[in-house]
């Protein structure tokens, strides 16, 4: 388990010592508070908007953060060929793999505390309420879904060796399930036979990471998701990340690093 | 004596991952024994394939046939890699630590103690002259210094058998010497030495065997003085025994 920290413990230290990251926090930050700043008016309908908005530059921030760190960390020590003196080191693949993961998903935990940290300070100063719970909640279910995309990168930088490509593929496959995969059912309804199938069993066979994401919530107060939800969606979570992570070990496993 | 590293009947084929899959021939039967306390000169031309057989060696590259041990472990298990220390060829070593950080990542993951972790680098950093830029990120290093920096991280669990990949490529004469002392104070230690060079004149001067391989195959193997018996010197028999033609004067 410490070589796992250990590696996790370098993927930090690269991050927030590469200038990119900072770019991207700053500018969620400006953009954060010059939407906040926009609302003269205390009108509820602006205010909603406003939020709206916030979250999902936080959303995509985040994304972005999680998407391009991850992409880069096994080809780049394939490129600087730092895996070698690693994996001559009593450390196995899988502990790589790992590391790696839980390296890549802190460095996002640590993005969100300090995003939703933010977005809850400006919000709360137009709304005077703090719902604590709830934000907690929110920033728990982007977090949850943060590292089955983490994993599914991971999986995706082991086959596509070029960092770029393996960001590009993710960012349009997150991005496709959450914007169909929830319809993806009633579509099939609509659809004839052969199609009507095919799509109903694609809506059960993919991860459904457009639950995760609880803006309605946030935006319109609708106070606490009810936790039994929360720990299932963390459990559904837990599975597919498990199952991303296993299929990476599996491709890294017998892998010919020198090619 | 007891023999620490071995490879038997060693195959190693590249496949290209082109349409036409040709196959290009690494290590055709390598055959090698290193015993415990030598210091073994790997020698051959560019591409013999000693870069390849380290890579089985250490379990990068899975061996066609045959096979390889460690300490009489077969090397396709990590446990084999527990007590050895590697340096590879041409690393560029996390850019965005400093030495002293690398070192201590390294130390980590073979779950070293912490009192014991910060003697060991310090130690190591003082014997490849590094102290002065412990604090500073390695990419502001020089290719020498990198060089050193992968000397410390090969010795950093205090290995009993040392796999040195060109070990003094790059270093400036002064390095080479410093490099040379080191591996010799490590045999005076008791530890076994597996390295592959180009300057035979120095591995003239340290080894205790030499091996040379030459298109994958094992050409000669022996003491330094049997090596270039009936020869003038290491450099020469070694052009000899790869076939090396000298070339007529150009007028
Ligand atoms: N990943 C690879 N894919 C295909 N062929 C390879 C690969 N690595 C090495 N080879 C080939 O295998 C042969 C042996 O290469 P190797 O790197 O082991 O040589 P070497 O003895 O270390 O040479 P050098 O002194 O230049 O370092 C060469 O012909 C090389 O072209
Ligand atoms: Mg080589």
């Amino acid at each position: 388990m410490n070589k796992i920290f250990a590696l996790a413990g370098v993927v930090i230290k690269e991050l927030y010592r590469r200038k990119d990251f900072y770019v991207l926090f700053v500018l969620t930050a400006v953009l954060t508070f010059a939407a906040s700043a926009v609302n003269f008016f205390q009108d509820e309908k602006i205010i909603r908007y406003v939020k709206d908005i916030c979250l999902l530059l936080i959303w995509i921030s985040s994304l972005v953060i999680a998407i391009v760190t991850t992409a880069r960390q096994i080809p780049a020590e394939r490129e600087a060929r730092t895996i070698f003196p690693l994996l001559a080191k009593p450390v196995s693949r899988a502990q790589v793999i790992a590391g790696k993961f839980l390296g890549c998903w802190l460095a996002a935990g640590i993005a969100l505390v300090v995003f939703y940290f933010f977005f809850a300070v400006i919000a709360s100063s137009r709304e005077h309420t703090w719902p604590v719970v709830m934000y907690f909640q929110a920033a728990w279910m982007q977090w949850c879904l943060l590292a089955v995309v983490i994993a599914l990168v991971l999986l995706g930088s082991i086959y596509f060796a070029a960092p770029s490509s393996t960001s590009t593929i993710s960012f349009i496959v997150v991005a496709g399930i959450m914007l169909v995969g929830g319809h993806l059912n009633t579509i099939a309804l609509s659809q004839p036979e052969p199609m009507q199938s095919v799509l109903a069993g694609v809506y059960y066979f993919i991860p459904h990471l457009e639950w995760y994401y609880l803006s309605d919530f946030v935006v319109y107060n609708m106070g606490c998701v009810s936790w039994v939800k929360i720990l299932a969606a963390t459990l559904y979570a837990a599975a597919w990340t498990g199952i991303f992570l296993t299929l990476a070990w599996l491709g890294f496993r017998r892998k010919n690093l020198t090619t | 004596m007891t023999t620490i590293l071995q490879t038997e009947k060693l195959r190693v084929e590249y496949r290209s991952r082109d349409f036409r899959q040709t196959t290009k021939v690494a290590l055709v039967g390598l055959d090698l024994e290193v015993r415990a306390g030598e210091v073994f000169g790997f020698l051959g031309p560019n591409g013999a394939g000693k870069t390849t057989t380290m890579n089985v060696l250490l379990g990068f590259v899975p061996p066609t046939s045959g096979t390889g041990r460690l300490f009489g472990i077969d090397v396709r298990q990590p446990i084999a890699r527990q007590r050895i220390g590697y340096l590879p060829e041409q690393t560029y070593y996390y850019k965005f630590l400093t030495a002293e950080e690398l070192l201590r990542f390294y130390a980590k993951i073979f779950g070293l103690a912490y009192a014991e972790m910060d003697k060991r680098i310090t130690n190591l950093l003082k014997l490849v002259e590094l102290e002065h830029a412990a604090k500073r990120p390695i990419k502001s290093y020089s290719k020498g210094m990198q060089q050193r920096v992968g000397l410390a991280q090969a010795l950093i669990n205090n290995p009993d058998l040392l796999v040195l990949d060109e070990p003094t490529s790059g270093l400036d004469p002064l390095g080479r010497m410093k490099v040379r002392e080191i591996i010799q104070r490590l045999k005076n230690e008791g530890k076994t030495v597996f390295f592959s060079s180009h300057e035979l004149g120095e591995v003239e001067t340290i080894c205790d065997r030499v091996a040379i391989i030459h298109q994958g195959e094992l050409k000669a193997v022996g003491s330094v003085a049997e090596i270039s018996a009936g020869h003038e010197n290491l450099e020469k028999a070694f052009l000899k025994i790869v076939g090396f033609q000298p070339s007529p004067l150009l007028p």
